[in-house]
Order: C-alpha cells, then structure tokens, then sequence
C-alpha cells in the first residue's frame, strides 16, 4: 500500500548552538498488522512501515524498528541536539519496499 | 530490621521475578524468549529505565506509552499479550540527548508491557506496566 502515505513532521525554524528541541513525526499509514481478516475470512496480509531513521547533517538521532503492534498512523516523539544549522532527514521504509523521505531545515543563530 | 543494599537488592530482583511468573503464562513465554534473546541471557535490573502508559486505555488500537532511558543504547518494547509481542527497537544516536521517545501502540487485551534497555556498560534494565484495555485493538 503506497497510496495516501504522507509524513509530517514538525521541527523549530531555528535554536541556539548545542540546543535540544524536540521533534514531533507521523505518517499516515493504515499499518496493516496481518492479524485482521476479510469479510470473507481470509487474513489480510501484512503492510507496515518497518523502520524509521532520522539523521541530522548525516550523524543519527534515532532508529526504530517497528513491528505490527504499532499503531495506524505511526507517530514519535523524541528529542535531539542541534549543533549547527543544517536539515533532519527522515526516512521511513515501507514493507513493499516504497521509502518515504521528508526533510527540515533549522538555523542555528 | 535493617536491610543493607546488597539485601533490598536482593528482595527486589525476587519480587520482579515473581511478577515475571505470574501474569499471562501462554504469551509471557514467547515473551521471555524474546527479551532473552535480545539480552543473550543476562539479567535485567531495575534502574533508571522508565516505561510510562497509561492504567487503564479504552481503546486498544491507539495506546499512548512514553520510554525515558537515559544511558541507553537501544530499547525494545515488548508486549506480552499480543499475538506478535514485538512492539518496536528504538536505538538512539550520537544527536539524541534524553533518549526518550513517545508513540502509540496497539494491545489485543489486558497486558503487561515491557521495555528493555541496553545500557552503554553492555548490562541491561528491564521496565514493566500493566495496562487495561477495555476495547482490543485485534480487529478480531
């Protein structure tokens, strides 16, 4: 399922050198578990983003494996350091192989 | 009667094995396996770990649960009665200063959930929350 997939994240414009801000993300994404059934019985396969990483300026703030037990919609909340300006990357990896990226540029001043 | 640490130490290492036994046997097995296989068989203490849910969540498809773990290298939640009791590996980076993370899971019915932390010494701290859950979030 590739369809409707969009990520949102939310990042300050700015922060002072060395700052924490916290990061808030989610991606619509129905995170189809494999556990749930049709109307005619038949299990509907799996379909989940399994993985999300954030970098900043290449160097990693987070990694998370997600498995079937995380909700529709994964959202995280997390925080991380801001030691120049530069751009959060985001990346999530779909089951069917879609990656779906989004970036955020914050100034340091 | 004063207990010297190396006792309360002691007392509370037996009283979380205890609730590690009791709870929900058929699922807190598979469970068992899986945190042994993420620590290779070493003991999870308590310590600064902490695993926040909520008591009592009406809806089981959207559990808000909150991991603080400060000195962590990675934390794996886990949730002892859902089908697949995996819930999600969370590994901070270098740029991640709290080593906190906040997100929603799903739980199948009234469980405990269980977070395990890799700490930067290579020991291990285990957190454990029993949440009740009024409607499954299954879809079953």
């Amino acid at each position: 399922m590739a369809s409707g997939v969009k990520p949102r994240v939310k990042v300050p414009k700015s922060a002072s050198a060395g700052e924490t801000v916290t990061i808030k993300t989610l991606i619509s994404h129905k995170m189809e578990s494999g556990q749930r059934k049709d109307g005619d019985g038949n299990v509907i396969p799996r379909s989940i983003i399994n993985r999300f990483v954030v970098d900043f300026n290449g160097q990693n703030v987070i990694d998370v494996k997600l498995e079937p037990a995380i909700s529709t919609n994964p959202y995280f909340q997390f925080d991380a350091t801001v030691p120049e300006s530069g751009a959060f990357a985001f990346t999530w990896y779909d089951d069917d192989g879609s990656v779906y990226e989004d970036k955020s540029e914050i100034s340091v001043g | 009667m004063q207990l010297t640490r190396r006792q309360s130490l002691a007392i509370g290492a037996s009283a979380i094995a205890a609730l590690g036994l009791s709870g929900l046997p058929a699922f807190a097995s598979a469970t068992d396996d899986l945190i042994n296989e993420f620590t290779g068989g070493a003991e999870a203490g308590a310590g600064e770990l902490s695993l926040t849910a909520p008591e009592i969540a009406e809806n089981g498809n959207t559990v808000p649960i909150e991991i603080s773990a400060p000195g962590a290298v990675a934390v794996a939640i886990f949730a002892d009665g859902n089908p697949t009791p995996p819930v999600a590996t969370v590994t901070f980076g270098p740029l991640n200063p709290t080593h906190a993370v906040s997100t929603r899971i799903r739980l199948a019915k009234t469980q405990n959930v269980v977070a395990v932390a890799q700490m930067e010494d290579g020991s291990f701290q285990m957190a454990k929350s029993e949440v009740k859950v009024t409607i499954g979030g299954c879809g079953g």
